[in-house]
């Protein structure tokens, strides 16, 4: 309902927005810059001495305004021309031009109309409002998405379109919000939907019948200083009948032009104050620092809808049409799906297909479509669940959970709990866990264990898939191919080979950089701009899946590296540790945030065995700051496979590596990495009191082991490694 | 339509004896290129001994701005009673406003005066932008206004 509330009015309002938006920031400049070229009155300067001052240049004086930045300005005639001018306050005299600027007009009808008068202006009322609920819309939508209101300001990961949205919406969002709220006021008031009168006095009808008194002479005039004025208007020339009319912060009155009696005087009403303080948080008159902050946040604006189209349509493409979907009562499958991003539903569409093609009846829908009632042949339920944020229910399972926990009796056929996720995230799978639990304690019959695909594997979905095939008593091959973004030719410039004697082929590759088209160079999309931690995804000869290897280089290092160990059965290492220099594979970039060092000098406690040493070996070539980095790795045999050998002397010499702790498991005395962990424990302790950020990269088995091991460390200090986990101190790329 | 309801406006105001003693005069208003957005124009007669008699014409349809035109505003106590049905769109730089209106009879040569009072936004005010006699001979002949109005020509 939220989401929609944002989206909806997100993309119909888009392109006005943008105009409203950058024309707003463009006029936030004009009253701080006016505020510092107009001359300024000298302090308790009253109005008498500056009119008299201005008379005295000007005779024909009709008229001194002073605008909220300061600025004075005079209209006189002479000799029956009208003059004007921008006054200096010490000498009364004309300093420059007092022509409306042409530009500063020209902004400001395109701003409050687009030039298209009363239409125009109810248009852009609308794109006032459209704004207002966008940032309300937005502003559940970051706090749902970070896990409370609280947590605001969490760390972000996910795809750079939907981060750079939130980035910036959770800044700018309070000066949009107010510059919304303003203009929807100043538009109501426009349309007199307001009932604002004017608070002038009514005019008076006793005047003195003179005329001529000395401007210095009117006592309220040389009571009032010029910093509350806002206008003056002299009394007609030849009209005995006219008076002197001041308005001020305060209010208006009226000076007879012969006694200088005041003739009648009445404060601003509570509306014109209210209105006054709106037109100024609205305009930047008067607050020119909040108006050049306003602006700035306005600027926000455009990059917010070119990234909210963007994540919209990345949302769109990514949920694939289902052929042949079943409705919900005529299936004995149900598969219910939990998704956030839209990735989910490819994956649902892969099972749908492979159910159908071995003759099931199947239907698929969202989690939050689950009723029994609906479901009258259900042999089987199966649910395909991403999380969002803190473990939360993904856009299509909202209440899911209340439903489950509303169910009497849970229904006779099994149900099987399938999780997508990312475990570089505190909350891997949270949400799908917290179902499998929930289906459990209310007695539901599983069909399957609960199990959990990391990073959208299709090797992790294709193995779930044939234990369901086995639960089901059919043979079932679910080949996911996840949408493949396009790839490039990745030339082999050299290769190391390592551990050939242990049946256990491994091979740094070294790739040249592809070459990078204008637009990947301007954009940053493709290999323009990876860093190590990020993935290569290489898709082998035969088959679509891609496989994913973490990089051991950055960008600025000029090549991409990867690890490959060679698996028993495995198409795409088989391939790879193959190749030989000049021969060449299809890859493409897939960032990988979520496992990055980070900026600052906290010390970095890398953990890493076999292959994952790559990724890590990256973070220490490009550690050319010389940030405390202590490396625990594990290998089999240091005369076989220690990988990045002679590298990690070399950079412990020029300081880029603080120490290497290394753990042996075919030796005569074999130790794991974890082992050397809690042999280090005295000082991985203390590094971590320094505020120490842990990256552990290797196999599930090392992890979990490493995991333990800092449980044990941890604990003296009254901390765990899922309080780490939650701060962002400790992540995996594990495999 | 215009023209009728510009009548009544004004004989109520006036009094005048009867709708049969009333002739259309066309009231053309030209503005220079004053270089600023849409004046506001407020078009309206005094008698003889300078009291305000009625409103002709109001060009521009927000009331909170009436306060600029001085002189009427002065006048009406900025009472938009006075220009129900005789408002119309403000008058950009460099266009012409042209309205028709069945004026009575009594109004000319009778030392009645028009006047129109003008403000432009981020611009200077201009009460008695124009005031001019209305007469039969002067019918015709062209006025330059202060400030904005480049002439103005009654024609009957």
């Amino acid at each position: 309902m939220i989401r929609a509330l944002h989206r909806w009015p997100g993309l119909l309002a888009a392109a006005l927005l943008i105009v409203l938006t950058l024309s707003g920031a463009a006029l936030s400049v004009f009253p701080a810059a006016e505020r510092l070229t107009a001359p300024q009155a000298e302090t308790g300067l009253s109005v008498a001495t500056l009119a008299a001052r201005i008379q005295t240049a000007y005779p024909g004086v009709e008229q001194i305004r002073r605008s909220p930045p300061g600025q004075i300005t005079a209209y006189w005639f002479l000799d029956g021309t009208p003059g004007a001018a921008v006054i200096d306050p010490a000498t009364g005299a004309g300093v420059g031009s007092a022509d409306p600027n042409q530009v500063e007009r020209w902004l400001t009808n395109l701003h409050r109309s687009l030039f298209l008068g009363y239409g125009g202006r109810i248009a852009m009322a609308l794109g006032a409002a459209a704004m207002l609920i966008l940032s309300v819309s937005g502003s559940v939508l970051v706090a749902r998405r970070a896990g409370g209101w609280r947590r605001w300001f969490a760390p972000l990961r996910g795809p750079l379109s939907g981060r750079l949205h939130v980035e910036i919406a959770r800044v700018a969002v309070l000066g949009l919000a107010l510059s919304s709220m303003t203009a929807l006021w100043m538009s109501a008031s426009t349309f007199d939907l307001l009932p604002i009168t004017s608070s002038a006095p009514a005019f008076p009808n006793d005047v003195s019948g003179e005329t001529g008194i000395s401007i210095t002479s009117i006592e309220l005039l040389g009571q009032t200083p010029v910093a509350e004025l806002r206008e003056l208007n002299f009394p007609y020339p030849g009209d005995a009948s006219d008076v002197f009319t001041l308005k001020t912060d305060q209010g208006t009155g009226y000076l007879d032009q012969g006694t200088g009696a005041a003739l009648g005087w009445t404060d601003l009403t509570g509306w014109e104050n209210v209105s006054e303080t709106i037109y100024m948080l609205h305009t930047g008159q008067g607050a020119a620092f909040l108006g050049i902050l306003l602006g700035l946040m306005a600027l926000g604006v455009p990059v917010l809808g070119v990234t909210g189209v963007l994540v919209w349509l990345a949302g769109r493409r990514s949920r694939p049409r289902i052929p042949g979907n079943l409705p919900a009562a005529k299936a004995e499958t149900i598969l219910l799906v939990g998704s956030e991003g839209g990735s989910t539903w490819g994956f649902a569409a892969t099972l749908h297909q492979a159910l159908r093609a071995a003759g099931q009846t199947v239907h698929v829908g969202p989690m939050s479509d689950f009723d029994l009632a609906h479901h009258a042949k259900a042999q089987r339920f199966v649910i395909l669940a991403a999380t969002y944020g803190d473990g939360d229910a993904p856009e299509t399972a909202k209440g899911f959970l209340d439903r489950l926990k509303a169910l009497g009796t849970a229904p006779a056929a099994p149900i099987a709990v399938l999780g997508f996720g990312d475990r570089s995230y505190p909350e891997y799978c949270g949400y799908a866990q917290r179902v499998a639990e929930m289906a459990k304690t209310r007695g539901w019959n599983m069909l399957l264990p609960f199990d959990t695909i990391d990073r959208q594997s299709p090797q992790d979905f294709a193995r779930w898939g044939r234990l369901l095939g086995q639960a089901l008593g059919i043979n079932l091959e679910l080949v996911h191919q996840p949408i493949v973004p396009p790839t490039e030719m990745l030339t082999l410039v050299s290769r190391r080979d390592y551990g050939a004697e242990m049946q256990a082929p491994t091979a740094i590759l070294r790739f040249a950089l592809p070459r990078l088209t204008f637009w990947q160079k301007l954009t940053g999309h493709g290999f323009a701009r990876f860093e190590a931690g990020d993935l290569l995804g290489i898709v082998p000869e035969g088959s679509a899946i891609p496989r994913l290897y973490s990089m051991a280089s950055d960008r600025r290092d000029g090549f991409v590296e990867i690890v490959v160990k060679r698996q028993p059965s495995g198409l795409c290492s088989a391939q790879l540790t193959q190749l030989a220099p000049g021969d060449t594979a299809k890859g493409f970039i897939r960032r990988n945030p979520g496992f990055k060092p980070g900026k600052g000098r906290a010390p970095l406690i890398l953990i890493g065995a076999g292959t994952g040493i790559g990724p890590l070996a990256g973070f220490i070539r490009g550690n050319k700051g010389h940030r405390p980095i202590h490396l625990f790795f594990g290998m089999r045999h240091p005369q076989n496979d220690f990988l990045y050998g002679q590298d990690l002397s070399d950079w412990q010499t020029k300081g880029r590596l603080t120490r290497l702790d290394t753990a042996v498991s075919r030796a005569a005395n074999p130790s794991y990495v974890q082992d050397t962990l809690r042999a280090e424990g005295t000082e991985v302790a203390r590094l971590i009191r320094d505020g120490a950020r842990i990256m552990v990269c290797g196999g599930r088995g090392m992890a979990a082991g490493v995991t333990e091991a800092l449980a044990d460390i941890l604990k003296p200090m009254d901390l765990t490694p899922q309080a780490l986990r939650a701060e962002g101190r400790y992540v995996e790329d594990v495999y | 339509m215009k023209s009728l309801l510009a009548t009544l406006a004004l004989t109520t105001a006036l009094t005048l004896p009867g709708l049969a003693m009333a002739r259309p005069v066309t009231l053309t208003t030209t503005m220079n290129n004053y270089g600023g957005d849409g004046a506001y124009l407020a078009l309206y007669v005094t008698d003889a001994a300078g009291a305000y008699a009625g409103s002709l014409w109001m060009a521009g349809g927000k009331s909170k701005y009436y306060e600029h035109l001085s002189e009427w505003y002065r006048a009406t106590a900025g009472d938009t009673a006075q220009i129900n049905g005789i408002t119309g769109a403000s008058v950009g730089a460099g266009r012409t406003l042209e309205i028709t209106l069945d004026l009575a009879d009594a109004l000319f040569d009778a030392g009645y005066t028009l006047h129109i009072d003008a403000a432009v936004e981020d611009m200077r005010d201009s009460p008695n932008e124009v005031a001019v006699p209305l007469t039969t001979g002067g019918a015709g002949t062209p006025i330059t206004g202060r400030r904005y109005i480049a002439d103005f020509t009654y024609d009957m």
